[in-house]
């Protein structure tokens, strides 16, 4: 076990952008539906190796989604890619290749209409797979400072004890990451209404805080016209009552830290803090809920560059990521209990008067270094590596969004 | 975190809250002291629940981690359960703010 000491020796693998990751994966990326199948058949064939599947199901062009894959496979925990192509499909594929060459990192195309179908197009894939997973051991690993660090967080599955045990742990472990200089993101403005005005007094500059309201503002207006207060059932029969209460419990996720900045998917913070990562998509409501499942909202968080991400669970979610590793914090002892072999860490040792919010705070603090230090979580060693990407549109964030 | 004059199954998160967390499963007949006051329970409250640190009056407002969730739909004496059958959102219901909001985009 890692202490929560203040040297860590921690060691990432270096990008030629400076970034370095905690892990060096191969990442596959279908570029739509009609090739995810061929994508998943290779990804199959390398069962216990670092390779994750990924991918967009749309054949339509989407600037977000174009964003988000773009900010997948340069992620630093990637080492390198291999783009799985039907042919017709209007992803750009091509900028998207070269965007990957400029980084260095080893990618093929797998173009199924060329190749000659799904046999060949499996064997041509399994190949280029074979191929980067050689070339990737020579990364040099570099040693890897925690302010280089980024740290998302997100909940899922949520009850009543999420809010009083699990959310305000990974309250106190972003304090003491901010502390020591790493960047961390929560999110979730739709679950964050009513709490507008008492965050929006935590920004490092008034013209942020402003932003920070206008984010919930826009997140309430969108969950109204979606007919939904992100408020589901299971979350009433585990005790909460009203949407503000959900909204405390997501909310303390954030600690106490100054908030310094205001973030969109795809926008990697340039420096430690706090950061609110925006995730209702701007302007009239077109494509659906902002976030299908955890997922979306995970994905989004490891586009912003996060290395690794804290999951709070009150229900009990058992879900992973491609590309980062998530560590799952349970807030319920009961569903510890139940479920322990998907849960990192017990914060529902809090609810059973056993630890302290602060004690809980201090050992997830702890299990991000061990992660980032290589050891694997729960989910990572069930193999989970969930991945969803959906449809959404996004202006670019305001001048007073990143105070320098 | 606990509370002077509680047992251990109710649970304090803030000292400006009205509400005690249940963390051991209450069941009807159960005795439970509150701020030193007796309080015998009348329901079933599973763990996470909440029940009242005092009594509240109809349209008070009612705290959790010192921040308000709503208010009282009626009455409700110290040790009761509070749920959606007496606590209403103070946001969904009088959310009109945004009624005739129209993006111009």
């Amino acid at each position: 076990m890692s202490s929560s000491s203040n040297s860590p020796s921690l060691q990432g693998f270096l990008r030629s952008d400076g970034r370095k990751g905690i892990r060096n994966c191969i990442v596959v990326a279908y570029l739509v539906e009609c090739a995810h199948h061929v994508a998943r058949e290779i990804v199959d064939a390398f069962k216990g190796q670092p390779v994750h599947l990924i991918g967009f199901g749309g054949c339509y062009p989407n600037a977000y989604a174009d964003r988000m894959m773009n900010m997948l496979c340069t992620h630093p925990n990637v080492g390198g890619v291999l783009l799985l192509s039907l042919g017709c499909e209007s992803f750009n594929r091509h900028r998207l290749e070269q965007n990957i060459e400029k980084t260095g990192r080893p990618v093929g195309t797998v173009v199924i209409q060329q190749t000659g179908g799904t046999r060949k197009s499996i064997e041509a894939g399994k190949a280029l797979v074979e191929q980067a997973l050689k070339q990737i051991e020579a990364v040099p690993r570099v040693p890897l400072r925690l302010n280089e660090l980024v740290v998302g967080t997100v909940c899922g599955g949520s009850d009543a004890t999420s809010g009083i045990t699990a959310n305000p742990a990974v309250g106190r472990a972003f304090d003491l990451l901010v502390e020591q200089g790493a960047a961390t993101i929560f999110e979730e403005t739709g679950e964050m209404i009513g709490l507008e005005e008492v965050m929006s007094s935590r920004a490092v500059t008034p013209e942020l805080g402003e932003e920070l309201k206008k984010s919930v503002e826009k997140a309430a207006y969108y969950y109204r016209v979606m007919g939904h207060a992100s408020f589901a059932p299971g979350n009433a029969e585990g005790g909460l009552t009203t949407i503000e209460e959900k909204s405390i419990g997501a909310y303390c996720k954030s600690g106490d830290s100054e908030i310094s900045g205001l973030i969109k998917p795809g926008d990697v913070p340039r420096k430690g803090g706090l950061y609110l990562l925006d995730v209702v998509p701007d302007g009239e409501p077109r494509f659906g809920f902002p976030n299908i499942n955890d997922n979306a909202e995970i994905a989004e968080l490891i586009a912003c560059g996060s290395h690794v991400i804290l999951f709070t669970t009150g229900r009990g979610s058992v879900v992973g990521s491609a590309i980062s590793p998530v560590i799952k914090v349970c807030a319920n002892p009961e569903t510890y209990d139940r479920m322990s072999d998907d849960m990192d860490v017990n914060a529902g040792r809090i609810l059973r008067l056993e630890a302290s919010v602060d004690e809980v705070g201090k050992e997830i603090y702890g299990k991000v270094l061990e992660i980032a230090s290589g050891v694997q979580t729960c989910s990572e060693s069930l193999g989970h590596q969930e991945f969803v990407l959906t449809y959404k549109s996004f202006e670019p964030i305001g001048p007073h969004c990143l105070p320098t | 975190m606990q509370a002077e004059g509680t047992s251990r199954k109710l649970l304090r998160i803030h000292r400006d809250d009205n509400v005690l967390i249940v963390v051991t499963p209450i069941k009807p007949g159960d005795r439970d002291l509150i701020d030193g006051l007796e309080v015998v329970f009348a329901q079933d409250v599973a763990i996470g629940h909440k029940v009242a640190a005092r009594s509240i009056k109809p349209g008070e407002k009612v705290y959790k981690c010192g921040v308000p969730i709503g208010s009282a739909k009626e009455a409700i004496p110290v040790g009761t359960h509070i749920h959606l059958h007496n606590l209403k959102s103070d946001y969904i219901a009088t959310y009109t703010l945004e009624k005739d909001r129209v993006f111009v985009k």
